[in-house]
């Protein structure tokens, strides 16, 4: 059985104790609620794209297991001020890293760098937290499609 | 005299598991129970020997079928005291026999504006189906609040039943362990004029019970709680009020004619039984019933009175303030089944940390999530033991909680 160390790394856990950019945004911000109908967790994202089309602010509220918070807050750092193409290159890139998308052969895609994102790789091994994982980043795509609709 | 927990647990195959090395310490029987021998073996049995269609052939085979499939009926409306052995019907879960009073009563009984008074502490099954009867016939719900202590707060049921025409309710909370007063529910049930109907799903596997002496109108439960097989739920109905129902599910075996211009209904049971029913599984849940009965449900509620009250003293004195265990804290008040809250630690991290030691709780919602915002907890842990489990996992339980504290220890 894989180790709780591969999943609980410290960069997480750090995270889960201090969640970046929680909070609201008023609207026009977009704004879209995933629920894990499973356990309950719950995200909210908050999103405000400019004219330019770069990702101006993002906020994320909820609540849930600590997978599922750190991941919404660690996306939250990886998209603000990016442009939405590269943004949803992101989501691609961290679902299938998840294993529940398959990876990309576009190189604009596969060149999106995850940085601290590669701590939540762990979660594979322990397939039943990958929704958690995945929540807030579904909750992103439905944010992104109503800012950009 | 205290139960012999070790040969009752020598009788269910899956603790000679281990993974990890490490014995299996399950605490997820209000979820699902674990199965005895005596039932996988029942099932096996008949598959390999005695296998055939019930109720509609001429052959031997067909005969000795049938004679296993109502003998499991019979086991039944025994061990829950029904005067009749054809109030007893078969399902396919505590659900559905839910949904079939619902919909089949329901929608012959209740108009717009009729009400039916449920309680805080329903789990889904006993909640979405009159949500549901209530968007097509406009039906009001009312609602029994609870007691800061997670008992039903009676004060004020006369005036909610007033009027009413049906009062449904659990026998024992699956998330709070409460055990309701159901013989005096039942009373003022009928004071109003309302029925009551049982949900006994996890009353049923842990106490006697006696529909009689309840003097209930409906009862449901599942086989899958009470060492039976899953695929198989019971309802048991007063004769009077299955008589005067339509059928829930229409086909085969559930009609005594068809013709082109209509049909009418077969008797009890098989009025409310279309279809080819979960004849294996019947045959389970009967040997399920005799492993229970051959305990004794008195014993096997003593048991789990003796491990709740050692689980509410343990992990109080061992963790004081850092644990909230929900419900009553009178073991005459509940069951076996806690739900709690530990050191601020998600019950989805905790139930990660406990699966190292081997040990299974259930985290989440648990299927009533109206409670769930009335505790305002979106997700609990929940430990459940059964009558295979004692004490000596009650300190495992509480060992593998502590090693959590060392990676959320914040």
């Amino acid at each position: 059985m894989p180790g709780l160390d591969d999943l609980y790394r410290e960069i997480i856990l750090d995270h889960y104790r201090s969640p970046r950019n929680r909070g609201e945004l008023p609207p026009p911000a977009a704004h879209a609620v995933g629920h894990n109908p499973l356990c309950g967790d719950e995200i909210e994202v908050y999103l405000d794209v400019d004219d330019q089309g770069l990702v101006a602010d993002i906020k994320v509220g909820g609540q849930g297991c600590s997978i599922s918070q750190s991941s919404a807050s660690m996306m939250s750092q990886a998209v603000k001020g990016r442009p939405i193409s590269e943004v949803r290159a992101l989501v691609h890139r961290f679902k299938s890293m998840m294993s529940i998308e398959e990876p990309s052969d576009d190189p604009s895609v596969q060149n999106v760098k995850l940085g601290d994102l590669e701590a939540l790789q762990g979660v594979v091994k322990f397939p039943v937290r990958i929704k958690c994982a995945v929540l807030a980043w579904n909750t992103l795509t439905e944010a992104l499609d109503q800012a950009t609709a | 005299m205290t139960l012999d927990v070790a040969a009752v647990r020598a009788r269910f195959p899956i603790f000679d598991r281990q993974i990890d090395g490490q014995a299996l310490v399950y605490l997820d029987s209000a979820n699902t129970s674990q199965k005895p021998a005596e039932v996988i073996d029942s099932m096996a049995e008949f598959m390999r020997h005695g296998y055939a269609p019930i109720n509609r052939s001429a052959y031997r085979l067909a005969a000795e079928a049938t004679d296993a499939f109502e003998g499991a009926r019979t086991k039944v409306a025994r061990f829950i005291n029904a005067p009749r052995v054809h109030e007893v019907v078969f399902t396919k879960n505590a659900t559905e026999s839910l949904n079939l009073v619902a919909f089949a009563w329901g929608r012959a009984n209740l108009q717009a504006g009729d009400a039916v008074v449920l309680t805080h502490m329903e789990h889904h099954a006993n909640i979405v189906p009159w949500h549901m009867l209530a968007a097509e016939r406009g039906i009001e719900l009312r609602w029994v609040p609870l007691t800061a202590d997670g008992e039903l707060d009676l004060t004020d049921l006369p005036r909610l039943l007033d009027g009413a025409r049906v009062f449904s309710f659990t026998a024992m909370s699956n998330v709070l362990g409460t055990i309701t007063p159901v013989a005096e529910l039942c009373r003022a049930a009928h004071a109003a004029g309302a029925i009551a109907i049982v949900d006994g799903c996890q009353y049923v596997p842990h106490n006697v019970t006696d529909v009689q002496a309840w003097d209930a109108d409906f009862l449901a439960f599942s086989s899958h709680k009470m060492c039976g097989p899953s695929g198989i739920g019971v309802l048991w109905g007063r004769e009077a009020l299955l008589d005067a129902m339509p059928p829930f599910l229409g086909g085969g075996n559930m009609i005594a004619d068809v013709r082109l211009d209509g049909f009418t209904c077969a008797e009890l049971p098989a009025k409310f039984e279309a279809g080819t029913p979960p004849i294996v599984e019947a045959v389970g849940l009967g040997a399920a019933v005799d492993f229970l009965s051959c305990i004794g449900m008195g014993e096997v509620r003593r048991h789990e009175m003796q491990v709740a009250a050692y689980a509410l003293r343990s992990l109080t004195e061992r963790f004081g303030d850092d644990i909230t265990i929900h419900g009553p804290t009178d073991v005459e008040h509940r069951g076996a089944t806690f739900s709690f809250a530990f050191r601020g630690i998600h019950p989805h991290d905790l139930s990660q940390v406990l699966d190292q030691r081997n040990v299974c709780v259930r985290a989440g919602h648990h299927c009533a999530k109206p409670l769930m915002r009335i505790l305002g907890a979106p997700a609990t842990a929940r430990a459940s033991f059964y009558v295979y489990n004692d004490e000596r996992e009650v300190d495992v339980l509480a060992d593998a909680l502590d090693s959590a504290t060392d990676i959320f220890g914040f």
